[in-house]
């Protein structure tokens, strides 16, 4: 006969109760380490899918992901003359804030080195790649766009032509994949005022200088179109994406891209690992410190409960060793009541989890190994909550039955 | 069982004394009492209250120890002073049986199981205890209560149930402390007749406190206490045949 199920039995009321809110707490424990999980994939999901080996990065800068990289559009064409390099493709990104349809729409624009680059690597649900230079997106669904819809971004409209699911940058916010020019004319647009102004003041400061003075024609150019003035330098990128010919070592074009004073250069691996290094490491001691927190005021209600359903019978312990149990029965009566509202509450927070943690604007992961895990730091804690109640009974004097 | 531990004396209590607190608040509520029961015999305790029966009830029961003297049970020395010579939880579940004035079933366990708990905690596999919590329960005439809970059973029929619990582990001595105050007198009389049973049936010492005078009839033998002290019962000898 187990004496803890027939106590729970009796009690059922209370024991649900207090599994309830185990279960609860457990399941915004678990949420959490899903929630760390689910930063670390989208934070990564770009290097992760975008298959380039190596990452040509503005000189002593950390990359695109860490802080500001520029480097000149040409830089693609030199390393591509690298000895072991197969192939080189313009990376661009960065976060536009935009209203769409009287919501603000975020959109993480990211340029595809056209047309080398297509956009083949990029996991459609729906729709196709890129097919021509300009005027095309491929967006994530998280964007709400559909498929054909027309976006202005910019002096320009794009049409989506293909859906992707899950593809979001670090901050959570969807892709929308465009060719590298599209991408930095979006990231470049100013205001025809503003161009003017620009204009005017160039054409102001080449008539001041000598130069100008000299050189007439010089000040009528310094008023027309940017692209058309070669001592203005085009655009820059963010970095360059390097793939490296299958069978040659990374090592040799690492060690010549290394000595270029211009640029630094990283493998995927390391460029990984500046990412979670640097935006990532945070998260993780927030949300660890909170976990923690979590799982000890888990431990405290249970421990009051376990002690309180404890003291409740503790006449009923009390004549249980006069009539002789070993306190094997009665560590067992208590223990076992623990562990069951522990158990029962990982389960409980298990299933509840699995309804609720899909319906997160942001990704929740809940990995095997985690769950073992919490399943470890559960049974210590509910081993640990019955320590007080147990500690009680074992104390008990069996004369304590008389004294009523 | 050898003959020289069935010869023994069920109990035997050697020169208890037990003193609650100290200085101002020092209560001596047993005083150099000395008592032996044999097996197969009832005695009844008998004496106004405070005069020390429950101390030493507890006392040879094995709950609360005394302050010196020693106790034998079964012929064996189980306690010098405060002193346990054997594991007395051991030797509770094996050996002895309490009734008190309350039932004391634990609440959560249905009347057959509170007999089967004392049982299975003495290591009877639950099946078996099972089997012989229910024929006791017949025994006692509530074996129609028996998958009720405590707060279902009238008083009388809490402390047959509690009887019953007693009598499971076939116990050398059985200790009782009022039991009958919460019954009338019909089933009060049932019980003390059941224990007189028990004692000449199964070879049991038993020790019964009561102030039922209607039931002495019942014992073999009656002995009083008054201010810690034992002396052997005047009517006794005439209540006897
Ligand atoms: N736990 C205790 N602490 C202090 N004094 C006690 C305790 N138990 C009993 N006594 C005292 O010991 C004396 C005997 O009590 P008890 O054995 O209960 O008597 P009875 O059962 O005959 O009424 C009384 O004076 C009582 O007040
Ligand atoms: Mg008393």
């Amino acid at each position: 006969m187990n004496l803890a199920v027939k106590d729970i039995k009796h009690n059922v009321g209370r024991f649900m109760l207090t599994t309830v809110g185990i279960g609860l707490l457990l399941m915004i424990v678990m949420g959490m380490s899903g929630i760390y999980r689910g930063l670390i994939v989208e934070a990564t999901l770009l290097i992760d899918h975008i298959g380039a080996d190596l990452w040509v990065v503005q000189s002593d800068t950390r990359g695109p992901f860490a802080e500001i990289s520029r480097i000149p559009r040409s830089m693609k064409d030199r390393v591509l003359a690298v000895p072991g390099v197969s192939r080189t493709r313009s990376f661009v990104s960065h976060t536009i804030q935009r209203e769409h349809h009287g919501h603000p729409l975020r959109v993480v624009v990211q340029g595809l080195s056209w047309p080398e680059d297509k956009g083949e690597w990029i996991p459609l649900i729906s729709g196709r790649y890129l097919s021509k230079g300009h005027y095309e997106m491929i967006a994530d669904k998280s964007l709400g766009l559909e498929l054909g819809e027309k976006l202005a971004l910019g002096k320009d409209t794009y049409e989506v032509v293909g859906l992707t699911k899950g593809m979001v940058g670090s901050g959570g916010d969807g892709l929308g994949f465009f060719t590298v020019s599209d991408a930095l004319s979006i990231q470049f647009d100013q205001p025809g005022e503003a161009l003017r102004l620009e204009r005017a003041a160039r054409r102001e400061r080449i008539a001041s200088a000598d130069l100008g003075r000299l050189q007439p024609s010089l000040v009528k150019r310094a008023a027309g179109l940017s692209s058309s003035i070669p001592a203005l330098s085009p655009q820059a990128v963010n970095a360059v994406l390097v793939s490296v010919e299958p069978g040659c070592c990374p090592e040799k074009v690492i060690s010549v891209l290394s000595k270029w004073p211009d640029i630094s250069v990283y493998t995927t691996g390391q460029q990984r690992q500046l990412l979670l290094a640097g935006m990532v490491d945070k998260a993780r001691r927030q949300i660890g410190l909170f976990r923690i927190l979590l799982v000890i005021i888990s431990m405290i209600i249970m421990a009051l409960v376990i002690y309180t359903l404890t003291m409740d019978k503790i006449h009923d312990i009390a004549m249980l060793k006069l009539i002789g149990a070993r306190n094997r029965v009665i560590v067992g009566l208590i223990m076992q009541q623990s562990v069951l509202t522990g158990l029962l509450g990982y389960l409980l927070a298990y299933w509840l989890g699995s309804y609720a943690f899909p319906k997160f604007p942001r990704q929740v992961i809940i990995e095997n190994q985690d769950l073992l895990a919490l399943a470890v730091v559960v049974l210590m804690i509910s081993v640990g909550a019955s320590l007080l109640g147990v500690w009680k009974a074992v104390k008990v004097e069996p004369n304590k039955v008389l004294a009523a | 069982m050898s003959d020289e531990v069935m010869k023994a004396p069920a109990i035997a209590a050697i020169n208890l004394t037990k003193v609650y607190g100290s200085g101002n608040t020092e209560v001596i509520a047993l005083n150099d009492v000395s008592l032996t029961v044999g097996r197969r015999e009832i005695v009844a305790l008998l004496g106004p209250s405070g005069a020390g029966k429950s101390t030493l009830l507890t006392a040879v029961g094995l709950i609360n120890p005394p302050t010196s003297g020693r106790i034998e049970i079964g012929g064996r020395a189980v306690l010098e002073g405060e002193r346990a010579l054997v594991d007395l939880r051991k030797f509770r579940r094996e050996n002895l049986g309490f009734v008190f004035q309350k039932a004391n079933l634990i609440p959560f366990l249905s009347a057959v199981e509170n007999v089967q708990v004392a049982m299975e905690i003495n290591d009877v596999r639950p099946r078996q205890a099972r089997k012989r919590a229910m024929d006791l329960l017949e025994y006692l005439g509530v074996s129609d209560r028996t998958g009720n809970l405590p707060d279902a059973l009238s008083g009388g029929q809490q402390q047959r149930v509690a009887v019953a619990r007693a009598l499971a582990n076939n116990p050398m001595l059985i200790l009782a402390d009022e039991p009958t105050a919460a019954l009338d007198s019909f089933r009060g009389r049932q019980v003390m007749e059941l224990f007189r049973k028990v004692a000449h049936e199964h070879d049991a010492g038993v020790i019964v406190v009561t102030h039922d005078q209607r039931s002495l009839d019942v014992f073999d033998r009656i002995v009083e206490m008054e201010d810690g002290r034992l002396r052997p019962h005047k009517e006794a000898q005439v209540a006897g045949h």
